[in-house]
């Protein structure tokens, strides 16, 4: 009888070791997550402001003048446009 | 007294020890009294103590929907800024932490002081939405009383271009104007929040449960092309300052599907900077100002009249002297010929001519085609504040008004009610329900017009644009127009100013396979050109030809540079 006892006394401090590893374990990968979400909302307010930054650069206004002031190009004249007909 | 070394035995009264007893298990009976009630009667207050000691309630904050045009390119996006605020009764700064503080949030020391100390409230925004980097230098200030808190700030990319279409957002995030109000529900999102174990250095270790998920708000993807809409702007733009005219406005559509590729309007203004804005700049014109179109009412009657049966497009129509009288009203064309066909009515857009084809037809007819086309009623296109127009009832129509609407005076239609009409000369007779929002497939039209009588006035339109017609300025190189112009006198306290305008243009190409159609609006040109012909008809010329190229629209007339009419050589129109 006493041997028993001893053998669930043995079993029981393994356990309540193991609930206190586990528990640990498993607030470290909580924080790991959050800090895992924390970076993807950061990510994704960069990615918007990229987003910002691209569209304000590619402003079709500020293309079309460079295009036309700096690199100084200009659409074709009519007169030297060919038209090739694909062929099916 | 007798002898102490004999121990004696002393009989204590027995009801000490009974009250002792009882003393004691009284003792206990409260105890266990109180802690039965704390267990059963208040265990709910005492968990909700316990756990205000560790539990957090997080907001989770929701971003809004981004607004995209029909290529992904972004119109709209929020992005996080930092609002920046005081209590004033534990604000407490020295003067160099003023000083750097005031230089962060641009603005003066003094003033700032001023508007901490010298306020009852106990609470001041410094100052709202900053970028996050100046918030985070605020705080390394380490100033006491001075918090922040996360906001989102909407910004506009596309600026004046498409501030009319989009509309904006308040400083709350609500839509105000335009799509943002209009697609409010879809765009915002809803905040969730959740509960969560913190540690004793305010670290989350635990999340116990989700109060409310958190919805971001959906992107929104436009019809709008930002390379034609940016055209359009660009031109209308451009025309505005050239005429001096008071304001115009640009719609394009894609014929096919119903689509509202570019919609600009002038006046505008920078949504992202919305210090000063005024009445006038926030006018979307296109959608919700109405105006008498002119001319470009024409073609409807005309159209009416050979669906009828009553004209034929050769019918010759008596013309000569150049006016004509209906009670005591005359109706001039400003340069009188003997006579026209029905096609030359249009080309040469003659008021007579029209008049006198509105006077064969019944009145309810004529009220209905407008009725069917779309006039009278918004056009539905989910935006806010759109224009009905006005269009009297048939039975009131005297004769003298029936003429005069015949080429569109005493109506009144809204700039997109206008182009959405002129869908049924460029789908075969089929009206087109418009969109703003990205369909990307056909629309299935509503039947106005049979298809052979929407063809020959489309040609009739064609040659409206040729030298001898209205607006030789509207064709494009490598591509067939049709079109036609408007040139309205201004109504003012109830009769026509002798010299204030809306010149107007609504047309379409390719000719044999229409793709595009483009209404133009000039608000009082008054730099001397104010007929459609002359102000309207190049803008539409500019956009159309870019905007052909873009889609890749395949030509259908010789690639050879456009003669243009020297004076006098342009038929001009009356009205």
């Amino acid at each position: 009888m006493a041997k028993l006892n001893l053998l669930l006394l043995l079993v029981l401090v393994v356990c309540a070791l193991g609930l206190v590893t586990s528990q640990h374990k498993s607030r470290q990968l909580f924080s790991e997550l959050e800090r895992g979400q924390q970076r993807g909302r950061a990510l994704e307010v960069e990615y918007g402001q990229l987003q910002l930054e691209s569209s304000t650069w590619g402003l079709h206004s500020r293309v079309e003048k460079i295009a036309a002031g700096s690199l100084g190009m200009r659409a074709p004249d009519p007169r030297r446009v060919h038209v090739v007909e694909a062929a099916q | 007294m007798s002898s102490a070394s004999v121990p004696m035995l002393v009989r204590l009264p027995a009801w000490r020890a009974r009250f002792a007893l009882f003393a004691l298990l009284a003792a206990f009976a409260v105890l266990a009294g109180r802690s039965a009630y704390l267990q059963s009667l208040k265990t709910g207050f005492l968990q909700e103590k316990g756990e205000a000691r560790y539990a957090r309630v997080l907001e989770v904050p929701a971003t809004r929907g981004r607004i995209v045009d029909r290529n992904g390119e972004a119109l709209a996006i929020s992005t996080p800024v930092k609002s920046v605020w005081a209590i004033p009764e534990d604000f407490d700064a020295s003067a160099a932490q003023l000083k750097s503080l005031a230089a962060l949030l641009g603005q003066d020391a003094r003033e700032l002081q001023r508007r901490i100390s010298g306020t009852e409230r106990d609470f001041v925004y410094l100052k709202r939405q900053i970028p996050p980097q100046a918030a985070q230098r605020v705080a390394e200030l380490g100033i006491g009383g001075v918090y922040q808190h996360s906001e989102f700030r909407r910004y506009y990319p596309g600026g004046e271009t498409t501030a009319h279409v989009i509309g904006f957002t308040g400083v709350d995030d609500a839509g105000q104007e335009g799509i943002e109000l209009a697609h409010q529900a879809l765009l915002a999102g809803a905040a969730g929040s959740r509960r969560v174990i913190k540690d004793r250095l305010g670290g989350i270790v635990e999340d116990v449960e989700s109060i409310r998920a958190a919805r971001d708000g959906r992107d929104l993807t436009l019809a709008l092309d930002s390379k034609i809409q940016n055209l359009a702007f660009g031109a209308l733009k451009a025309a505005v300052e050239t005429h001096k005219a008071k304001a115009g406005a640009i719609v394009a559509l894609d014929v096919r599907s119903g689509e509202v590729l570019a919609l600009a309007n002038l006046p505008s203004y920078n949504p992202n900077n919305r210090a000063r804005l005024t009445g006038a700049q926030l006018r979307n014109r296109v959608m919700t100002d109405t105006f008498e179109p002119g001319s470009t009412l024409k073609p409807f009657t005309v159209a009416l009249a050979i669906e009828l049966g009553r004209i034929t497009p050769q019918t010759m129509i008596q013309t000569a002297p150049g006016t004509l009288t209906i009670a005591k009203y005359t109706i001039h064309d400003a340069h009188p010929e003997s006579a026209l066909s029905a096609a030359q009515v249009i080309q040469k857009s003659s008021n007579v001519g029209a008049a006198k084809i509105a006077l064969g037809l019944p009145r309810e007819e004529m009220h209905d085609l407008f009725r069917r086309v779309g006039f009278g009623a918004p056009p539905r296109l989910g935006f806010p504040g759109e224009a009905a127009g006005r269009l009297r009832a048939a039975k009131s129509w005297r004769p003298v008004e029936q003429a005069t609407m015949a080429y569109g005076h005493g109506i009144s239609v809204s700039l997109i009610q206008l182009a959405r009409a002129y869908t049924v000369f460029a789908r075969d007779g089929e009206l087109v329900p418009l969109s703003l929002v990205r369909t990307g497939m056909p629309a299935a039209g509503k039947r106005v017009l049979s298809a052979d009588v929407a063809r020959s006035v489309r040609a009739m339109l064609e040659a409206a644009v040729q030298p001898g017609g209205t607006a030789p300025r509207a064709r494009v190189v490598g591509w067939r127009v049709a079109g036609k112009t408007g040139t309205a006198h201004k109504q003012e306290n109830g009769t026509y100013a002798a010299n204030r305008y809306v010149s107007s243009f609504v047309g379409f190409a390719p000719v044999s396979d229409p793709r595009l159609l483009i209404a133009v609006m000039l608000d009082e040109p008054a730099a001397g050109q104010h007929y459609g012909g002359q102000a309207a008809a190049p803008v539409f010329s500019q956009v159309m030809q870019g905007a052909l190229r873009m889609l890749g629209a395949p030509h259908d007339a010789p690639l050879a540079p456009l003669e243009m009419p020297g004076g006098g050589e342009e038929a001009r129109e009356n009205t």
